[in-house]
This record gives structure tokens, C-alpha cells and sequence, in this order.
């Protein structure tokens, strides 16, 4: 290491410090600053200082290019807000004039001074600090190039539902392959269950199965239905995928998609899934006749061939020869460049809020239920009907916020449950004229033509009563109450509580992440929020992208919304992936480390370490490796090592060490102690 | 045998004296050691905290104080009667959630000479410490007389099953721990909708047709739902149903004959006790009558069948599943 | 030259006066909430109503403990005080472990009370003197008495019913459930001691 009393400098060093308006300058003195600098920091090296009111303006910008043009500068010191915002606006600046970019240093002296500190003085006297630091470190910073890695222009898809369907589709037209994983029998997800969707009461599968089609037909789509993604390998332009076919027990060559063998099973299940516990389905199934790809499943957990050996009545029935028990799982390996996660989501559990009494009493409804009665092709054909069977209500309550807005359930606001519980009254009024009640807290209406959607209900006669419900019971105890439900609730606009008996009651049950999500997102080395949410890179500016490189997500999946807002993030999603395909290459930032193998012992403790699977361990040489492709320079690695033996570009030992001493404002006034100097240099 | 700090609370001793009884006499069975609390002094119920907030905390705390220095080889409190439980624990509760009301209280506990650190002491109820620290196989092998045929609605009232701090029960509104309990009895548990709901605690006293109503709602439902009695956990719980039933009935002129025991007075009638030591026939709705039906030995035979579903018709749809502790009991 | 605003009062004696603003006392609610044990989260109320939805005396209540709630946070400390609606409260605790915001609602009923009873702005006298009574009790003896606390109390508030209790009060005695003479703590003086410290604490917060 270099004795910073005894060197003579040897680059020429440009340190600029940023008003950012008051920001900084409210609390730090700048000029002072600046001053200093060019002052106490002369013998590091520093042959200009300036202080600007806006460093990030172009004309700021084009301060340090001119500087660097006409000073001969080799080393940019810019001290002004965090790195996370403009390092890349200094860096820029720094590569047209000619600097090699990542000879330019960013120290916030907004963030960690002028934002957390009060008294002036002493801020002052910390953003000095922090700029000798700034200054000292830069001196061994390298020019260094980003890596560029080339893109594969195939695209993973994981997740069939209109999200995943929407991306797929708009990059398969875009000319470039596709490989769809969905986990069900078929593509569709939620959206296929629905009946009529908001606010224009489209038929949701007339809308989705046209798409639905495309997807199955598309020559550039590769679709792997029945399946699940078990291993991913790699880094952005170049993941490799390990997805795992479940055995169908079909042969899809020799399948016609008849139905026979549907129609003799003799086995009859609850369908959890597509009929949301509602209606039957056989062992050997196709969800649903507009299912794609159209052949069916073996469900092997109540299939009697596989629990006790006997039946293969589908077999014996099958015209073609398809159905072959001894089909086994496969897994197939794929090369893809990037990844759209669109997994959706599921359904809060009603059973958790016992006094709304779902599971207990009979007519007690959920959203996904409610869908599956007034679809066509559903359990009842769509004739809305009580659990008999048989009863057309005369009375169906509709409560919102079921497990939303509700700090014992989950937190947020669900988004679509106020536009789907006007659907519901919308529905029940025109199938079965019953009284409508809707109970609510809010009404959030907040799109396109969904505010008029509220006006058209109101018409239409549905009766709103403003109050989050407090019970669904049986217990009668006022007369009239006798066999029916009562809705128990304080109709906040009335100023009374009211007890509504009623025949069916439907629960908006809010939206929750996959049972899964977090198990998935560890797969992919992303990362979810407490919730179970997939955290965006942005939530404002970059709703699409995560904090993994190639890695995209979209639809609810990312949180809560609607139809039209899981299309757009789709298409998004599919934009970016297509940019980055056509540019065939990305390049990465070369802010990673590397192990020094001559120090490293083999001791793998790193290994576990990294948050991105990065460090691979050669066995042969019992030495470990960073990826460079796959380092994202977090520096946890760099920390953990017990021997020292990591490194990085861009925070290397010597780079970090010798920052702590301009800290520490060693670097001047060689030889005394540091709390001397210290007083000294802030006077 | 494991040990607890019993806090008995006055109802206890004088209108809950049955609860009192038949909880030492199952003590032994269960291997419950209880040790009072020397010279504990009243909660305050429900009223004094409505006065005056910090003389409130004052009073309950003295006990927890008292029982923090008591306590060898335990620091557990079990209370049976729920508001003292309820007043215990809240009490030492916000004492940590606000410590602006911990340094309150502990001044005036230092008039006293006394001193209690929030969060020294568990404060339990008997429900809680039957289920968990004793357990259902400890209850199951002490009956000797199983209650076969007594249809019992469960009854826990509001303060022990709520507000739930500590997230002791399985659920603030449908707690399933009574019901297996009495279930572990050999007893036919009714699913009671109202199982939690209020029984109106002190407005009996205060406002007795506010009162009234909500005796009537819980007497008319465990009617319908056809059980011979309450079984309940609650000692104003059962002096609101017991003794002001003849005043809810003359006030609407119905006619329900409801008795109410406590869980207490079963377990001890299926270990094998005598009525008399469990405090039975102290009630003023008489429970004879319901209990003759376990009384006498039945044979199997000429039990009365247990009713029958009704049959579910063809085009029914099916019901959510349920996980089993939740399972209907029609 | 800069002109410079200048507000006068012009005196309009021809026409009548403004009417005064109803007293708006916007403190109420920081008063209520540092009042009230624990963490209130008063403040976090959306106004759902599940409260109100879930109580089962409420309509014998003079306004929904949600109204109560709003009527807190507009500062309206009179009629918030007079209200009857904490007295009515029986503490289930229903509409504490509904609340989505996780508003501590009985808690605040409590807080309620107290202040009524030392505005003295209750309008009907039954429940304070009520509790006021078994306090008494326990005050002087450490432990509650009930016969005394029955007797006194109706025959304040109920005398017309006495007789009609009669019957029943003997079927206690009868069976042991009621005791005609007050049990008594040991360490009463101690006791003493400690509730007056604490009324002193009280009195000053």
C-alpha cells in the first residue's frame, strides 16, 4: 500500500460537489467543501474542485467532460447523491469525454449527511470526510470493460394464464421461440374459471380460449403443459432450465381428444382445482372441454390402477391406443436467454375467518365458487343455486374485504374485489331477480369504465349497505330469521346495526401469493417480499423487471390486479425481453469479484454464501470460482472469506482500505494522530 | 405432578363455589397441584378499570406481584374465572407493550413494599392448561363413566377466548378446545353457533333488559340446537344463565329450562365423582333431570339412536372440507 | 410604492353577530388515546363499522361504538362523554379481534367511563354508581362482596324490585353461594397504601 504522506501524485484528480438545490446545500456548506478540497487535498492529486448547483444537469455534466478534455483528468470524484440514482448519468458523462467510466466515483453526501444530519458544522465537517475518502479510493480504482455475454434468443414462460399468454404470444410474433411451462393439465389459469369478467361482462373464456389456441397452434411456441420448472442454472442471455414433464399417462402422438375415456371412468373426485371444489371431475381428465392441449391426465392419487391395481377401463375403451400406465415423468433440459415469471395467484382461505361461517354453513359461497355456479359449463350450468342443488335464492348478500384490508388476514387492499362483488349482483339479479345486498367498506372503482359499471348496478336496483360484516350466522333470534342466513352488520351510513337474513352469501375473497411462491422464487434467486409477492426492481419505474438479471414477472404474480393491468405487465414483460434479444447481447456490469486462487483454501465457505449461486468449486484443484457472469458484486463473499482471498473489482481490499483512511483524513498532514488531525483539518 | 400458582378469584368463593369444588376434586386425577396465592386481593372485575385506570392496574398487579414472589418452581398463574384471567393478563400485557404504565403501577406497588417486572409470570387459564400441559390421553384415562347420550352446547363466553394477546387459543371466535374437551368425556357436543357470545356480564345488575336479550339468545339457541345443558367455564357467565334465567323468562314469558355446569363438574362426574363433592344441585335451573340420563347404567342396546343425517340429495353440491377439528356435529 | 395589506375590524353594529363555531376540541383524541392502556391505535380507524356490526347490546346504545369513534376525532368531547354507549359496553371484546385496523375498542370504552365519571357528564347514574359501589368494597375490604353490593345497589337503583329478588337471593343463601358477611385481605393496610400511591399517580397524569 502506497504511504499516502510520501506519494507524489500521480493522476489528476477533478472533484466536484453538488448543491442539489437546498438538498445538500441547506445543510452542508458546499463551497467550504469544495474549497477544502482543492486545498488539504492538493498533494493527493486534486487539480480542480468545483461546487454546482445541480451536478446531474447537462450542464453540469458537460462541466466534467470539459474538465476532463481540457485538464487532462484521470480520475472523477463527484460528491453529491447516492450512486443508486446517477452513477450512471456521471459514468456516461465520463465515457464521452473520453474517461474510462468506471475511473469516476460517486459519495453521497446527500443520503448519508445532508438527509440524516441537523447541525451544519458538523455535517460539513462529515461530507469532508467522506469526499477524502472518495478521493483516496479512486486513486486505485482500474479502467475496467463490462462483460458482455451474448443473449439466447429463446424465452421461458412459466405460468399458462392470460399473463403468461400474453407474453408468450407477443414474442413468439416477434419471431423468436418460446417454452411455455404450466403446472395444470392445461393453460388458462384463473381467467378460465370466470364466467363473465368486468366491467364489460365478456364471456372470460370466449376472450381467453381464441388466445388460448394461438398459444397451442403457435409455430414458435413450445408448449410443456403438466409440467414444472425443478432447476435453473446460469445467468441472464444464457439460463439453463430443468423442467420436469409429469407423465400424463397419455400418448399425445396417438390422442384424439374423444372423451371416451373420461366418460368410462368409473372413478368420480371433487375437483379442487378448476371446479374450486364445487363440481366432479374423473380420474382421467381434461379440466375443461376448451382445455389446451386437449389431451387428458391421469390423476395417479385416485386413479384405482394405480392405488389398487385394477380397472383400466380407459385403456380397454381408448379407440387409439393412447392411454399407456408406464409412462414416466421426463426431464428435459433447455437453454433459454430469459425468463417471464407469471405464476399468478390464489385464493384467501375463508375458513380462517370463522364467523363468516364458510365451511359450517352450507350457502356460504366464495368468489371462485360463485364463478363456477353461474358458468355454463359449470357443476349447475350455470343456474345459480343454493349447496342443494335445486333452491333459486331469493336473498344473496355480497360481502367485500373477506381477508383484505384486515391486519389479523392479509394487509392490502385485493384490488378487483369491489369490481367483481358489483359483477356478482350484477349477475345473480339478472339470472335469478333475487335482492341483492352488497357490503362494503369503499367502493374502488378506479378504472376505465369501471366508475360507471357502480352507476349501472346501482340502476339496476342491488342495495348497498356501507359496513365491513361482522357475522354470517344461523342462530335465528328475530322473527323472519327462521332457515335463513343472517347477515350481521352496522350499516355505517344508517347509524344502526341490521341483521339481513338472506339465502346464499357470497365472500370476495381476497387475493393471496401461491401456496409456493416463496419455494419458486428461491428457484429462480429472486426475491419475494413478506407477503409472498414478487419484488419488482422499481414499483414505480420498473414494474416488470426484478434485481435478477433476465429474470421478468408479470401479472398478479407481482401483487394484486385486474385483467387489463396482468395483460399490460405481460406485454411488457415481452417488450423487454424482445429488446434485449434483438441487441444479441447484454452487457454486464464489471463490478464482481474473483477469488485469488493461490490464497484460497478450499474451505467453500463462500460456496453457501452467495445469494446467487455464483461460486462453483472445482473438486480437482479444491479450489472455489466465481462466475463472473453471475456475480452481482455484492461483496458477501469478499467479507466471509476467512483467508482474504476474495477480491473485487471495483471494491478491492486496497480500494476499500485506502477509503477508510481518507475517512479517517490520514491522508493528510502525514505523521500525527488522527484525532489531532482531525480537528485540525475541520477548522 | 405439575404445579401451578392459583389465583381463585372472589366468585370462586362465594356464587362459583361449585367451579371451586369439583376443580379440587379433578385436581388429583388430572395431577394438578395448585397452591393459592397468599392473601390475594379482589381484580376488580370489569368495574374498576372503568373508574380509574391506574389505581385499576394497581390492584390487579398487587396479586401478580404477590405471586411472582411466591412462586417456587413454577412461574405460572392459572386462573379459572375468566375476567380475573382476562384482568391478569392484560394487565401484565400492556404493562410490557407500555412501559410508561409499568413504571405507573410499580410506584404505586412500591407504597406496598411490592414490585412485579412485567413479563415474569405465564398467566394461564384452567381450559388452556388442561389441553396443553396436561392433555386430552391424561383426561381420556381418568373416565371411568363416560357422559354417552348428553348432548352439551359448549359455552365459553367472551373474556377467556378473547382479546387472545398471547395467541393461546386456536381461535378468538370458534375455539375448538371446550368442545374436545367434552368431547374427551364422552359427551355428544353440539356445534353451538353462539358459543362465544356474550352472556351480558354485568348488566344483569346494571341494565337488565339489554341483559336479558342476550340470556334469552343463547338460552332459545342451545334449545333449538336440542342439548340437555350448557356446559361453560365462566363463573358470571353461569350466574347470569343459572340464576336470572326465571327473571329472562318472566320478562318474555318463555319457558326454557336451560340448566349450566361447569366443564369442571363433567370432568369430574366421568371420573367418577359424586355430585355432591362437584357442587351439583347448587345450580337454580336443577341439572338432575339431564344428568339422570347418564346417570343410570344404559346397555348399549336400548341406547336412543343417534339421530340421522338427513340424506344429502342427488343434485347437491359438495361442501368445502373441513380440517377435522372443525368437522359439523349436527 | 408597495402597498401592504391591512386587516381591520369594521364595526358593523347593524348586523347581527357570527355564530360562534360548535366546540370543536380536535385534543379529545390524543387525550383518549394517552389515556387508555397499551396502544390505542385510535387513530387508525377507517370507520367499517365492524365495531358496531359486531355488538351485541348495540341498540340499546345512544350511537354505534364506530359513531363514538368519530365523534372522538371530530373533537366533540361533550356529547362523545354523555354518550351512554361505554356504559352499555359488556366488554366481549367482539369487535377487538374483528377490527382490521386493530383499534383496541374496548379499551377505549373503559378510558370512556372515566371520563365521564370525572366530567360527571354520565346521563344516567345506574352503571357508575354501580361500579362506584363494588369499588367500594374492594376498597375497604380487598375483596368484592356481593350482598352488600346487591343490597346497596338496589335499593338506589332498583328498589321496586327487591321484593322480586327475594326468593332468588334466598336459593343463593340456600345453597351456599352467597355469603352474608365480607371476607378480608391480611395485608388491607398494605393494600391501602398501595391504591391510594396510585390514585395520587392517577390524579396528576
Amino acid at each position: 500500500m502506497t504511504s499516502p504522506e510520501n506519494s507524489s501524485p500521480t493522476e489528476r484528480i477533478g472533484v466536484y460537489v453538488c448543491h442539489c438545490g437546498t438538498n445538500i446545500a441547506g445543510t452542508v456548506d458546499v463551497e467550504d467543501v469544495a474549497q477544502w478540497a482543492a486545498g488539504r487535498l492538493k498533494h493527493r492529486g486534486v487539480v480542480i474542485a468545483r461546487d454546482y448547483k445541480f451536478m446531474c444537469s447537462s450542464l453540469g455534466q458537460e462541466m466534467i467532460e470539459k474538465d476532463i478534455k481540457e485538464l487532462g483528468l484521470t480520475r472523477v470524484v463527484v460528491a453529491a447523491c447516492s450512486p443508486h440514482l446517477h452513477e450512471q448519468t456521471f459514468r456516461t458523462a465520463c465515457k464521452r469525454a473520453g474517461l474510462n467510466p468506471y475511473l469516476c466515483e460517486l459519495v453521497s453526501i446527500r443520503e448519508q449527511v445532508s438527509w440524516v444530519h441537523t447541525d451544519k458544522v458538523a455535517a460539513t465537517g462529515k461530507a469532508k470526510a467522506v469526499l477524502s475518502g472518495g478521493v483516496e479510493r479512486v486513486l486505485h480504482h482500474e479502467a475496467l470493460e463490462p462483460l458482455r455475454v451474448p443473449i439466447h434468443p429463446a424465452t421461458l414462460v412459466v405460468g399458462g394464464g392470460i399473463a403468461g399468454i400474453q407474453a408468450a404470444l407477443e414474442i413468439a410474433d416477434g419471431g423468436f421461440p418460446v417454452i411455455m411451462v404450466e403446472r395444470e393439465p392445461s393453460i388458462g389459469g384463473h381467467m378460465a374459471q370466470f364466467d363473465k369478467t368486468f366491467p364489460t361482462l365478456d364471456c372470460a373464456a370466449c376472450i381467453l380460449t381464441p388466445k388460448m389456441v394461438s398459444v397451442g397452434t403457435h409455430p414458435n411456441i413450445t408448449l410443456l403443459t403438466y409440467s414444472e420448472v425443478t432447476k435453473v442454472d446460469g445467468y441472464v442471455g444464457n439460463f439453463t432450465v430443468t423442467v420436469r414433464k409429469k407423465a400424463r399417462c397419455v400418448k399425445t402422438d396417438l390422442c384424439t381428444g374423444c372423451g371416451v375415456c373420461q366418460e368410462k371412468c368409473p372413478k368420480k373426485i371433487i375437483d379442487e382445482i378448476y371446479e374450486a371444489g364445487l363440481g366432479y371431475r374423473k380420474a382421467i381428465y381434461v379440466p375443461f372441454p376448451q382445455a389446451v392441449p386437449k389431451y387428458p391426465v391421469i390423476d395417479r392419487e385416485n386413479c384405482t390402477y394405480f392405488q389398487k391395481g385394477t380397472c383400466k377401463a380407459c385403456e380397454k375403451f381408448c379407440p387409439t391406443g393412447a392411454i399407456d400406465f408406464n409412462q414416466e415423468d421426463e426431464y428435459i433440459t433447455l437453454q433459454v436467454g430469459n425468463i417471464i415469471l407469471a405464476t399468478g395467484y390464489d385464493l384467501f382461505d375463508p375458513r380462517r375467518i370463522p364467523h363468516y361461517g364458510y365451511g359450517r354453513l352450507a350457502n356460504v359461497f366464495t368468489s371462485l365458487e360463485f364463478e363456477r355456479l353461474s358458468n355454463a359449463a359449470g357443476p349447475t350450468n350455470g343456474r345459480i343455486v343454493l349447496r342443494d342443488g335445486v333452491t333459486v335464492p331469493k336473498a344473496v348478500g355480497v360481502v367485500h374485504c373477506v381477508g383484505s384490508r384486515d391486519r389479523n388476514y392479509n394487509n392490502y387492499c385485493s384490488a378487483i374485489c369491489c369490481m367483481q362483488s358489483l359483477k356478482f349482483a350484477h349477475l345473480v339479479k339478472e339470472r335469478t331477480g333475487a335482492t341483492v345486498f352488497n357490503f362494503y367498506i369503499d367502493m374502488r372503482t378506479a378504472a376505465k369504465a369501471y366508475d360507471e359499471f357502480y352507476q349501472r348496478v346501482l340502476e339496476e336496483g342491488t342495495l348497498f349497505v356501507r359496513g365491513r360484516v361482522a357475522e354470517v350466522t344461523d342462530a335465528a333470534r328475530l322473527a323472519g330469521e327462521e332457515g335463513k342466513l343472517i347477515i350481521q352488520v352496522e350499516d355505517t351510513l344508517a347509524g344502526k346495526q341490521r341483521r339481513i337474513p338472506v339465502d346464499m352469501v357470497i365472500l370476495s375473497a381476497g387475493m393471496q401469493p401461491r401456496a409456493d411462491a416463496k419455494e419458486a422464487a428461491k428457484l429462480f434467486g429472486i426475491s419475494c417480499s413478506a407477503d409472498g409477492w414478487y419484488i419488482e426492481k422499481h414499483p414505480k419505474l420498473d414494474p416488470v423487471a426484478t434485481m435478477t438479471e433476465g429474470i421478468f414477472i408479470a401479472g398478479c404474480v407481482q401483487g394484486p390486479k385486474d385483467i387489463p393491468n396482468t395483460v399490460v405487465q405481460g406485454a411488457a414483460a415481452a417488450a423487454r425481453v424482445l429488446g434485449r434479444i434483438q441487441q444479441k447481447e447484454i452487457a454486464l456490469e464489471p463490478i464482481r469479484a474473483s477469488i485469488i486462487e493461490a490464497r484460497c483454501s478450499g474451505c467453500r465457505i463462500c460456496n453457501n454464501l452467495c445469494p446467487f449461486n455464483a461460486i462453483l468449486f472445482h473438486e480437482d484443484r479444491m479450489v472455489s470460482e466465481v462466475n463472473p457472469a453471475l456475480c452481482q458484486g455484492c461483496g458477501t463473499c469478499v467479507a466471509a472469506c476467512p483467508a482474504g482471498a476474495i477480491t473485487g473489482t471495483g471494491f478491492s481490499n486496497e480500494q476499500v482500505l485506502s477509503q477508510i483512511e481518507g475517512l479517517l483524513m490520514l491522508n493528510l498532514d502525514g505523521g500525527r494522530r488522527v484525532a489531532e488531525k482531525a480537528e485540525a483539518v475541520l477548522a | 405432578m405439575t404445579k401451578y400458582l392459583l389465583y381463585p378469584g372472589c366468585s370462586l368463593e362465594s356464587n362459583a363455589r361449585a367451579y371451586h369444588d369439583s376443580l379440587m376434586a379433578i385436581s388429583g386425577p388430572l395431577g394438578l397441584e395448585l397452591e393459592e396465592i397468599h392473601d390475594w386481593n379482589c381484580c376488580g372485575a370489569t368495574e374498576y378499570v372503568g373508574i380509574s385506570l391506574t389505581p385499576a392496574y394497581a390492584l390487579i398487579s398487587r396479586n401478580l406481584a404477590l405471586a411472582a414472589k411466591q412462586a417456587n418452581g413454577t412461574r405460572t398463574v392459572v386462573a379459572p374465572c375468566s375476567a380475573c384471567y382476562l384482568n391478569l393478563a392484560k394487565a401484565d400485557y400492556y404493562m410490557r407493550e407500555s412501559p410508561k404504565l409499568g413504571v405507573k403501577v410499580n410506584t404505586a406497588l412500591a407504597a406496598g413494599d411490592m414490585h412485579y417486572t412485567p413479563g415474569s409470570l405465564q398467566i394461564r387459564h384452567l381450559l388452556d392448561v388442561i389441553m396443553n400441559d396436561i392433555g386430552l390421553e391424561t383426561v381420556k384415562r381418568g373416565v371411568v363413566r363416560p357422559l354417552t347420550g348428553l348432548r352439551v352446547a359448549p359455552y365459553l363466553g367472551c373474556m377467556v377466548p378473547r382479546p387472545d394477546y398471547e395467541h393461546r387459543w386456536s381461535n378468538p371466535e370458534y375455539p375448538t378446545e371446550l368442545d374436545r374437551v367434552l368431547k374427551a368425556l364422552g359427551a355428544e357436543v353440539i356445534d353451538f353457533p353462539l358459543k362465544t357470545h356474550c352472556c351480558g356480564g354485568h348488566m344483569t345488575q346494571i341494565g337488565p333488559d339489554v341483559a336479558y336479550e342476550l340470556i334469552r339468545r343463547l338460552v332459545h339457541a342451545a334449545a333449538e340446537y336440542r342439548a340437555d345443558m350448557m356446559v361453560t367455564l365462566c363463573p358470571m357467565c353461569q350466574l347470569n344463565i343459572d340464576a336470572y334465567q326465571g327473571e329472562m323468562n318472566r320478562h318474555f314469558g318463555t319457558n326454557y329450562r336451560m340448566p349450566i355446569l361447569f366443564f369442571t363438574q363433567l370432568m369430574g362426574l366421568a371420573f367418577g365423582k359424586e355430585p355432591e363433592e362437584l357442587g351439583i344441585g347448587k345450580e337454580l335451573v336443577n341439572a338432575r333431570a339431564a344428568l339422570a340420563r347418564i346417570g343410570v347404567e344404559v346397555p348399549p342396546a336400548e341406547a336412543a339412536p343417534a339421530p340421522r343425517k338427513p340424506r344429502r340429495p342427488k343434485e347437491a353440491l359438495p361442501m368445502p372440507h373441513m380440517p377435522e377439528d372443525m368437522e359439523v356435529n349436527q | 410604492m408597495t402597498t401592504t395589506a391591512i386587516e381591520v375590524e369594521i364595526e358593523r353594529p347593524d348586523l347581527p353577530p357570527l355564530p360562534q363555531p360548535p366546540i370543536a376540541d380536535l385534543r379529545f383524541l390524543e387525550e383518549v388515546a394517552a389515556a387508555t392502556a397499551g396502544v390505542s391505535r385510535l387513530e387508525m380507524c377507517i370507520q367499517c363499522g365492524t365495531c358496531g356490526g359486531s355488538c351485541p347490546p348495540s341498540a340499546d346504545m345512544d350511537h354505534t361504538p364506530r359513531q363514538l369513534f368519530a365523534m372522538i376525532r371530530a373533537g366533540m368531547r361533550d356529547e362523545a362523554l354523555r354518550s351512554n354507549t361505554p356504559w352499555i359496553c359488556v366488554s366481549c371484546y367482539h369487535c377487538v379481534v374483528r377490527c382490521p385496523q386493530g383499534v383496541h375498542i374496548a379499551d377505549v370504552m373503559y378510558t370512556l367511563k372515566s371520563m365521564a365519571i370525572r366530567a360527571k357528564l354520565y346521563k344516567d347514574s345506574t352503571a357508575p354508581d354501580f361500579s362506584q359501589t363494588f369499588v367500594d368494597f374492594v376498597e375497604n375490604y380487598g375483596r368484592s362482596f356481593e350482598f352488600g353490593l346487591a343490597t346497596r345497589h338496589y335499593l338506589k337503583h332498583y328498589p321496586l324490585r327487591l321484593p322480586g329478588m327475594v326468593p332468588k337471593g334466598f336459593g343463593m343463601l340456600a345453597r351456599g353461594r352467597m355469603d352474608l358477611t365480607p371476607h378480608r385481605i391480611e395485608g388491607l393496610d398494605q393494600f391501602r397504601a398501595i391504591l391510594a400511591r396510585a390514585k395520587e399517580l392517577e390524579a396528576a397524569s
